[in-house]
Protein backbone atom coordinates (compact mmCIF):
# COMPACT_ATOMS: atom_id res chain seq x y z
CA UNK A 1 0.00 0.00 0.00
CA UNK A 2 1.17 3.62 -0.70
CA UNK A 3 0.54 6.09 1.68
CA UNK A 4 -0.08 8.44 -1.35
CA UNK A 5 -2.73 6.26 -2.00
CA UNK A 6 -4.04 5.85 1.71
CA UNK A 7 -7.08 8.72 1.65
CA UNK A 8 -7.40 9.66 -2.04
CA UNK A 9 -8.20 11.94 -4.34
CA UNK A 10 -7.88 14.20 -7.56
CA UNK A 11 -7.09 17.49 -8.20
CA UNK A 12 -6.70 19.18 -12.02
CA UNK A 13 -6.08 22.65 -12.77
CA UNK A 14 -6.34 24.03 -16.11
CA UNK A 15 -5.62 27.49 -18.33
CA UNK A 16 -7.88 29.45 -20.16
CA UNK A 17 -8.45 32.77 -21.66
CA UNK A 18 -7.39 35.15 -18.96
CA UNK A 19 -8.75 32.88 -16.75
CA UNK A 20 -7.70 29.83 -14.80
CA UNK A 21 -9.52 26.79 -13.27
CA UNK A 22 -8.66 24.34 -10.53
CA UNK A 23 -11.05 21.49 -9.52
CA UNK A 24 -11.22 18.45 -7.01
CA UNK A 25 -12.62 15.53 -6.12
CA UNK A 26 -14.67 15.66 -2.09
CA UNK A 27 -13.67 12.04 -0.69
CA UNK A 28 -11.86 11.02 2.07
CA UNK A 29 -11.19 7.54 2.62
CA UNK A 30 -9.09 5.22 4.44
CA UNK A 31 -7.73 2.91 1.53
CA UNK A 32 -11.53 1.67 0.43
CA UNK A 33 -13.67 2.88 3.37
CA UNK A 34 -15.21 6.35 2.51
CA UNK A 35 -14.88 8.00 5.83
CA UNK A 36 -16.15 11.52 4.61
CA UNK A 37 -17.68 12.91 1.19
CA UNK A 38 -16.96 16.90 2.25
CA UNK A 39 -13.18 16.64 2.20
CA UNK A 40 -12.18 20.16 1.24
CA UNK A 41 -8.21 19.68 -1.19
CA UNK A 42 -8.36 23.51 -2.06
CA UNK A 43 -7.83 26.27 -0.73
CA UNK A 44 -7.34 29.45 -1.20
CA UNK A 45 -4.34 31.83 -0.30
CA UNK A 46 -4.70 35.22 -2.16
CA UNK A 47 -7.40 36.34 -4.32
CA UNK A 48 -6.57 35.06 -7.22
CA UNK A 49 -4.18 32.18 -6.14
CA UNK A 50 -5.65 28.91 -4.74
CA UNK A 51 -3.56 25.74 -4.08
CA UNK A 52 -4.66 21.92 -4.74
CA UNK A 53 -3.62 19.51 -2.12
CA UNK A 54 -3.55 16.19 -3.24
CA UNK A 55 -1.83 13.16 -1.20
CA UNK A 56 -2.15 12.36 2.30
CA UNK A 57 -4.86 14.19 3.95
CA UNK A 58 -3.04 14.59 7.52
CA UNK A 59 -0.14 16.72 5.51
CA UNK A 60 -2.93 17.96 3.32
CA UNK A 61 -4.27 20.09 6.83
CA UNK A 62 -0.64 21.12 8.10
CA UNK A 63 0.66 22.26 4.67
CA UNK A 64 -2.63 23.98 4.78
CA UNK A 65 -1.93 25.85 7.41
CA UNK A 66 1.81 25.98 6.71
CA UNK A 67 0.58 27.97 3.26
CA UNK A 68 -1.51 29.81 4.53
CA UNK A 69 0.60 30.98 7.58
CA UNK A 70 3.36 31.65 5.32
CA UNK A 71 1.25 33.69 2.97
CA UNK A 72 0.10 35.96 5.47
CA UNK A 73 3.20 36.82 6.64
CA UNK A 74 4.61 37.66 3.11
CA UNK A 75 1.71 39.91 2.97
CA UNK A 76 2.49 41.75 6.68
CA UNK A 77 6.26 41.68 5.53
CA UNK A 78 6.26 43.01 2.27
CA UNK A 79 2.76 44.54 1.84
CA UNK A 80 2.25 43.41 -1.22
CA UNK A 81 0.01 40.35 -2.26
CA UNK A 82 2.04 37.35 -3.20
CA UNK A 83 2.30 36.43 -6.91
CA UNK A 84 1.23 32.90 -8.15
CA UNK A 85 4.76 32.08 -9.46
CA UNK A 86 6.24 33.45 -6.14
CA UNK A 87 3.70 31.23 -4.21
CA UNK A 88 5.09 28.35 -6.29
CA UNK A 89 8.51 28.87 -5.53
CA UNK A 90 7.80 28.95 -1.72
CA UNK A 91 5.38 25.91 -2.24
CA UNK A 92 8.41 24.42 -3.99
CA UNK A 93 10.97 25.09 -1.24
CA UNK A 94 8.94 24.37 1.96
CA UNK A 95 8.47 20.94 0.40
CA UNK A 96 12.13 20.38 -1.13
CA UNK A 97 13.17 21.33 3.21
CA UNK A 98 11.62 18.23 4.04
CA UNK A 99 13.95 16.42 1.37
CA UNK A 100 14.20 13.26 3.17
CA UNK A 101 11.20 12.95 5.06
CA UNK A 102 8.74 14.54 3.10
CA UNK A 103 5.38 15.61 3.03
CA UNK A 104 2.93 13.27 0.96
CA UNK A 105 1.87 15.70 -0.96
CA UNK A 106 1.29 16.74 -4.58
CA UNK A 107 0.71 20.43 -4.73
CA UNK A 108 -1.13 21.86 -7.39
CA UNK A 109 -0.87 26.09 -7.33
CA UNK A 110 -3.44 27.99 -9.98
CA UNK A 111 -4.05 31.68 -9.94
CA UNK A 112 -3.62 35.00 -12.06
CA UNK A 113 -0.81 37.24 -11.98
CA UNK A 114 -0.63 40.99 -11.28
CA UNK A 115 -1.29 41.54 -15.16
CA UNK A 116 -3.81 38.65 -14.60
CA UNK A 117 -1.61 36.40 -16.79
CA UNK A 118 -2.83 32.98 -15.76
CA UNK A 119 0.14 30.49 -14.08
CA UNK A 120 -0.30 27.05 -12.90
CA UNK A 121 2.07 24.34 -11.91
CA UNK A 122 2.08 21.24 -10.00
CA UNK A 123 4.97 19.75 -8.09
CA UNK A 124 5.98 15.95 -7.06
CA UNK A 125 6.39 15.89 -3.05
CA UNK A 126 9.69 17.28 -3.16
CA UNK A 127 8.78 20.20 -4.12
CA UNK A 128 9.91 19.88 -8.20
CA UNK A 129 8.25 22.25 -10.33
CA UNK A 130 6.01 21.45 -13.41
CA UNK A 131 5.12 24.29 -15.09
CA UNK A 132 2.48 23.60 -17.76
CA UNK A 133 0.66 26.22 -20.26
CA UNK A 134 -2.31 24.23 -20.40
CA UNK A 135 -3.57 21.69 -17.22
CA UNK A 136 -1.86 20.32 -14.88
CA UNK A 137 -2.70 16.85 -12.12
CA UNK A 138 -2.56 15.15 -9.20
CA UNK A 139 -3.47 12.34 -6.91
CA UNK A 140 -4.87 8.93 -7.33
CA UNK A 141 -7.14 9.99 -10.55
CA UNK A 142 -4.12 11.62 -12.12
CA UNK A 143 -3.15 9.03 -14.56
CA UNK A 144 -7.07 9.18 -15.72
CA UNK A 145 -7.07 12.82 -15.57
CA UNK A 146 -4.41 13.23 -17.96
CA UNK A 147 -6.56 10.83 -20.36
CA UNK A 148 -9.11 13.21 -20.02
CA UNK A 149 -7.71 16.37 -20.43
CA UNK A 150 -5.55 15.32 -23.23
CA UNK A 151 -8.89 14.89 -25.29
CA UNK A 152 -11.17 17.52 -23.65
CA UNK A 153 -8.61 20.40 -23.00
CA UNK A 154 -8.33 23.10 -26.21
CA UNK A 155 -6.47 26.97 -25.60
CA UNK A 156 -8.25 29.79 -24.92
CA UNK A 157 -11.34 28.50 -23.34
CA UNK A 158 -13.73 31.21 -22.09
CA UNK A 159 -14.55 30.89 -18.39
CA UNK A 160 -17.51 28.81 -18.75
CA UNK A 161 -16.23 26.91 -21.51
CA UNK A 162 -13.29 26.20 -18.87
CA UNK A 163 -15.25 25.38 -15.90
CA UNK A 164 -17.26 22.90 -18.53
CA UNK A 165 -14.15 21.32 -19.59
CA UNK A 166 -12.53 20.83 -16.25
CA UNK A 167 -15.66 19.17 -14.59
CA UNK A 168 -15.94 16.68 -17.47
CA UNK A 169 -12.26 15.94 -17.26
CA UNK A 170 -12.81 15.40 -13.52
CA UNK A 171 -15.98 13.84 -13.14
CA UNK A 172 -15.06 11.44 -15.83
CA UNK A 173 -11.83 10.58 -14.67
CA UNK A 174 -12.86 10.12 -10.87
CA UNK A 175 -15.99 7.59 -12.00
CA UNK A 176 -12.89 5.39 -12.78
CA UNK A 177 -10.82 5.43 -9.81
CA UNK A 178 -12.11 3.93 -7.12
CA UNK A 179 -10.33 6.33 -4.40
CA UNK A 180 -11.65 9.41 -5.54
CA UNK A 181 -14.54 11.18 -6.53
CA UNK A 182 -17.90 11.11 -4.17
CA UNK A 183 -18.43 14.84 -5.31
CA UNK A 184 -16.08 17.28 -6.47
CA UNK A 185 -15.54 21.03 -6.54
CA UNK A 186 -14.88 23.77 -9.34
CA UNK A 187 -12.67 27.41 -8.73
CA UNK A 188 -12.59 29.56 -11.71
CA UNK A 189 -10.54 32.46 -11.61
CA UNK A 190 -10.77 35.25 -13.95
CA UNK A 191 -9.45 39.10 -13.03
CA UNK A 192 -13.00 40.31 -11.31
CA UNK A 193 -13.92 37.21 -9.48
CA UNK A 194 -13.46 33.75 -8.55
CA UNK A 195 -17.05 31.66 -9.04
CA UNK A 196 -16.72 28.63 -6.68
CA UNK A 197 -19.52 25.57 -7.97
CA UNK A 198 -19.79 22.54 -6.51
CA UNK A 199 -20.73 19.02 -8.66
CA UNK A 200 -23.19 16.53 -8.41
CA UNK A 201 -20.94 13.11 -8.75
CA UNK A 202 -22.03 9.71 -8.76
CA UNK A 203 -21.90 8.83 -4.88
CA UNK A 204 -20.36 5.31 -5.40
CA UNK B 1 29.33 60.15 36.93
CA UNK B 2 28.78 60.80 33.41
CA UNK B 3 31.42 58.40 32.84
CA UNK B 4 29.32 55.44 34.40
CA UNK B 5 27.22 55.35 31.22
CA UNK B 6 29.84 55.52 28.18
CA UNK B 7 30.88 52.38 28.70
CA UNK B 8 27.92 49.55 29.03
CA UNK B 9 26.51 50.00 25.83
CA UNK B 10 23.27 48.44 26.82
CA UNK B 11 22.71 51.45 29.91
CA UNK B 12 20.56 54.39 29.19
CA UNK B 13 21.61 57.65 30.46
CA UNK B 14 19.46 60.10 32.63
CA UNK B 15 18.82 62.02 29.92
CA UNK B 16 17.49 58.86 27.82
CA UNK B 17 20.55 58.35 25.51
CA UNK B 18 22.44 55.25 24.67
CA UNK B 19 26.53 56.86 24.49
CA UNK B 20 28.00 54.62 22.46
CA UNK B 21 25.69 54.54 19.67
CA UNK B 22 26.04 58.53 19.58
CA UNK B 23 29.75 57.71 19.28
CA UNK B 24 29.15 54.81 16.79
CA UNK B 25 27.70 57.95 14.65
CA UNK B 26 31.02 60.08 15.35
CA UNK B 27 32.87 57.32 13.76
CA UNK B 28 30.92 57.39 10.57
CA UNK B 29 31.37 60.94 10.52
CA UNK B 30 35.00 60.71 10.26
CA UNK B 31 34.78 58.32 7.54
CA UNK B 32 34.86 59.50 4.09
CA UNK B 33 31.86 60.64 2.40
CA UNK B 34 29.49 58.73 0.64
CA UNK B 35 26.76 59.63 -1.63
CA UNK B 36 23.42 58.77 -2.87
CA UNK B 37 20.87 59.92 -5.54
CA UNK B 38 17.53 58.53 -7.13
CA UNK B 39 17.02 59.41 -10.83
CA UNK B 40 13.75 58.80 -12.87
CA UNK B 41 15.45 55.66 -13.96
CA UNK B 42 17.34 54.63 -11.66
CA UNK B 43 20.48 55.45 -8.71
CA UNK B 44 23.70 55.90 -8.43
CA UNK B 45 26.01 55.03 -5.61
CA UNK B 46 28.93 56.99 -5.10
CA UNK B 47 32.11 57.52 -2.33
CA UNK B 48 35.63 58.77 -2.22
CA UNK B 49 38.27 55.60 -1.79
CA UNK B 50 41.23 57.21 0.27
CA UNK B 51 44.47 55.64 1.28
CA UNK B 52 46.92 55.92 3.69
CA UNK B 53 49.68 56.45 1.21
CA UNK B 54 50.32 57.04 -2.59
CA UNK B 55 51.94 53.27 -2.54
CA UNK B 56 48.55 51.47 -1.69
CA UNK B 57 47.51 49.43 -4.74
CA UNK B 58 44.06 51.25 -4.66
CA UNK B 59 42.22 48.88 -7.09
CA UNK B 60 42.36 46.21 -4.68
CA UNK B 61 40.19 48.85 -2.02
CA UNK B 62 36.45 48.10 -2.60
CA UNK B 63 33.95 50.29 -1.09
CA UNK B 64 31.03 49.99 -3.16
CA UNK B 65 29.61 46.37 -2.96
CA UNK B 66 26.68 43.87 -4.76
CA UNK B 67 24.78 42.55 -2.59
CA UNK B 68 22.55 40.41 -4.84
CA UNK B 69 21.93 41.33 -8.59
CA UNK B 70 19.21 44.41 -8.18
CA UNK B 71 20.30 45.71 -4.79
CA UNK B 72 24.30 47.09 -4.09
CA UNK B 73 25.44 48.89 -0.95
CA UNK B 74 28.58 51.67 0.30
CA UNK B 75 29.12 52.82 3.36
CA UNK B 76 30.86 55.26 5.21
CA UNK B 77 33.06 54.99 8.51
CA UNK B 78 34.71 51.47 9.50
CA UNK B 79 35.82 49.26 6.45
CA UNK B 80 35.93 45.74 8.41
CA UNK B 81 32.37 46.39 10.41
CA UNK B 82 30.87 47.21 6.99
CA UNK B 83 32.69 44.12 5.77
CA UNK B 84 30.34 41.75 8.31
CA UNK B 85 27.25 43.85 6.97
CA UNK B 86 28.14 42.87 3.78
CA UNK B 87 28.35 39.68 4.61
CA UNK B 88 24.99 39.49 6.16
CA UNK B 89 23.14 41.45 3.64
CA UNK B 90 24.33 38.86 0.96
CA UNK B 91 23.74 35.84 2.96
CA UNK B 92 19.98 37.28 3.76
CA UNK B 93 19.36 38.03 -0.02
CA UNK B 94 20.74 34.54 -1.11
CA UNK B 95 18.30 33.12 2.12
CA UNK B 96 15.15 35.02 -0.02
CA UNK B 97 16.28 33.98 -3.05
CA UNK B 98 16.39 30.29 -1.85
CA UNK B 99 12.83 30.60 -0.98
CA UNK B 100 11.24 32.44 -3.19
CA UNK B 101 13.64 32.32 -6.35
CA UNK B 102 14.00 35.92 -6.85
CA UNK B 103 15.94 38.82 -5.27
CA UNK B 104 14.80 40.86 -2.18
CA UNK B 105 12.90 43.73 -2.32
CA UNK B 106 14.87 46.71 -1.10
CA UNK B 107 13.21 47.72 1.79
CA UNK B 108 12.94 44.06 3.30
CA UNK B 109 16.73 43.66 2.51
CA UNK B 110 17.56 46.92 3.87
CA UNK B 111 14.74 45.94 7.17
CA UNK B 112 17.32 42.50 7.20
CA UNK B 113 20.71 44.16 7.64
CA UNK B 114 19.37 47.39 9.79
CA UNK B 115 17.52 44.10 12.12
CA UNK B 116 21.32 43.17 12.52
CA UNK B 117 23.07 46.28 13.08
CA UNK B 118 20.10 47.12 15.97
CA UNK B 119 21.38 43.74 17.72
CA UNK B 120 24.27 45.11 18.01
CA UNK B 121 23.03 47.60 20.18
CA UNK B 122 21.29 45.40 22.93
CA UNK B 123 23.52 42.48 23.15
CA UNK B 124 26.04 41.88 25.41
CA UNK B 125 29.90 41.74 24.44
CA UNK B 126 29.30 43.69 21.54
CA UNK B 127 29.58 46.94 20.03
CA UNK B 128 27.59 48.36 17.72
CA UNK B 129 28.28 48.83 14.00
CA UNK B 130 31.27 51.97 13.11
CA UNK B 131 29.41 52.67 9.78
CA UNK B 132 26.68 54.26 7.97
CA UNK B 133 24.97 52.02 5.19
CA UNK B 134 23.54 53.68 1.45
CA UNK B 135 21.25 50.70 -0.01
CA UNK B 136 20.61 50.86 -3.83
CA UNK B 137 18.37 49.07 -5.86
CA UNK B 138 15.77 48.29 -7.96
CA UNK B 139 12.67 46.37 -7.78
CA UNK B 140 9.32 45.89 -8.39
CA UNK B 141 8.57 49.41 -7.46
CA UNK B 142 11.18 51.44 -9.01
CA UNK B 143 14.21 52.54 -7.61
CA UNK B 144 15.13 52.83 -3.83
CA UNK B 145 17.55 54.44 -1.77
CA UNK B 146 17.69 53.71 1.74
CA UNK B 147 20.54 54.66 4.65
CA UNK B 148 20.89 53.00 7.90
CA UNK B 149 22.69 53.89 10.83
CA UNK B 150 24.40 52.43 13.61
CA UNK B 151 21.48 52.40 15.71
CA UNK B 152 19.47 50.57 13.22
CA UNK B 153 17.67 53.34 12.31
CA UNK B 154 16.81 53.43 8.26
CA UNK B 155 15.41 56.30 6.46
CA UNK B 156 14.30 56.30 1.94
CA UNK B 157 15.91 59.00 0.98
CA UNK B 158 15.98 60.59 -2.79
CA UNK B 159 19.09 61.89 -2.37
CA UNK B 160 21.63 61.96 0.40
CA UNK B 161 25.31 62.19 1.73
CA UNK B 162 27.02 60.44 4.91
CA UNK B 163 30.19 60.70 6.36
CA UNK B 164 32.97 63.50 6.90
CA UNK B 165 31.37 66.14 4.21
CA UNK B 166 27.52 65.20 5.11
CA UNK B 167 26.26 68.48 5.78
CA UNK B 168 27.60 70.60 3.03
CA UNK B 169 27.10 67.67 0.73
CA UNK B 170 23.41 67.37 1.74
CA UNK B 171 22.76 71.27 1.42
CA UNK B 172 24.35 70.68 -1.96
CA UNK B 173 22.10 68.05 -2.84
CA UNK B 174 19.19 70.24 -1.82
CA UNK B 175 20.22 72.83 -4.58
CA UNK B 176 20.98 70.20 -7.35
CA UNK B 177 18.41 67.39 -7.11
CA UNK B 178 15.50 67.56 -8.90
CA UNK B 179 12.74 64.95 -9.61
CA UNK B 180 13.37 64.16 -13.04
CA UNK B 181 17.03 64.41 -13.40
CA UNK B 182 18.03 60.78 -15.38
CA UNK B 183 20.76 58.25 -13.72
CA UNK B 184 23.58 60.17 -16.64
CA UNK B 185 22.83 63.16 -14.71
CA UNK B 186 22.06 61.66 -11.02
CA UNK B 187 25.99 60.14 -11.25
CA UNK B 188 27.20 64.08 -12.82
CA UNK B 189 25.82 65.26 -9.65
CA UNK B 190 27.19 62.50 -7.60
CA UNK B 191 30.63 63.21 -8.50
CA UNK B 192 30.06 66.68 -8.30
CA UNK B 193 28.49 66.30 -4.65
CA UNK B 194 31.86 64.48 -4.07
CA UNK B 195 33.96 66.78 -5.38
CA UNK B 196 32.65 69.56 -2.46
CA UNK B 197 35.24 69.43 0.28
CA UNK B 198 37.31 66.88 -1.70
CA UNK B 199 41.16 66.62 -0.35
CA UNK B 200 43.09 66.37 -3.58
CA UNK B 201 42.66 65.39 -6.88
CA UNK B 202 39.35 63.55 -7.88
CA UNK B 203 40.55 60.66 -10.29
CA UNK B 204 39.31 57.22 -11.47
CA UNK B 205 41.01 55.73 -9.05
CA UNK B 206 39.99 57.59 -5.78
CA UNK B 207 36.21 57.26 -6.07
CA UNK B 208 33.74 54.63 -6.47
CA UNK B 209 30.33 54.61 -8.12
CA UNK B 210 27.67 51.65 -8.89
CA UNK B 211 24.78 52.58 -10.79
CA UNK B 212 21.47 50.15 -10.97
CA UNK B 213 18.93 51.42 -14.17
CA UNK B 214 19.29 53.33 -17.00
CA UNK B 215 18.21 52.02 -20.23
CA UNK B 216 16.53 48.71 -19.97
CA UNK B 217 18.02 45.23 -21.66
CA UNK B 218 15.90 43.44 -23.66
CA UNK B 219 16.16 39.70 -23.54
CA UNK B 220 16.02 37.46 -27.08
CA UNK B 221 12.13 37.38 -26.48
CA UNK B 222 11.57 40.94 -26.33
CA UNK B 223 11.27 41.01 -22.72
CA UNK B 224 12.43 43.84 -20.09
CA UNK B 225 15.04 42.17 -18.25
CA UNK B 226 15.47 43.19 -14.63
CA UNK B 227 17.91 45.80 -13.65
CA UNK B 228 21.47 44.95 -12.42
CA UNK B 229 23.48 46.43 -10.02
CA UNK B 230 26.99 47.35 -11.60
CA UNK B 231 30.01 48.70 -10.53
CA UNK B 232 31.83 51.78 -12.82
CA UNK B 233 34.99 50.31 -13.77
CA UNK B 234 37.71 53.30 -13.67
CA UNK B 235 37.64 53.43 -17.34
CA UNK B 236 33.75 54.34 -17.24
CA UNK B 237 34.63 56.85 -13.83
CA UNK B 238 37.33 58.10 -15.93
CA UNK B 239 34.86 59.72 -19.12
CA UNK B 240 32.32 60.31 -16.37
CA UNK B 241 35.09 62.87 -14.85
CA UNK B 242 36.05 63.98 -18.39
CA UNK B 243 32.74 65.26 -19.18
CA UNK B 244 32.50 67.03 -15.97
CA UNK B 245 35.82 68.62 -16.38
Amino acid sequence: MSIMEYNGAAVVAMVGKNCVAIGADKRLGQQSLTVSTDFPKIFTMTDKTMIGLAGLATDVLTLRDQFRLKTKLYQLEENRVIEPQTFANMVSSTLYSKRFGPYFIEPVVAGLDKHDKPFICSMDTIGCINFAKDFVVAGTAGGNLYGMCESLWEPDLEPEDLFETVSQALLNAVDRNCLSGWGAVVHIITPDKVVTRSLKARMD
Amino acid sequence: MTDRYSFSLTTFSPSGKLGQIEHALQAVSNGVTSVGIKAANGIVIATEKKTVSTLVDSSSLEKVSTICPSIGMVYSGMGPDSRVLINKGRKSALAYRSVYKEDPPVAILVKEVAGVMQEFTQSGGVRPFGVSLLIAGYDQKGPALYQVDPSGSYFAWKATAIGKNMINANSFLEKRFNEEMELEDAVHTAILTLKEGFEGQITEDTIEIGIIGGSAAVSATGEPLPFAFKKLTPAEVKDYLANIA
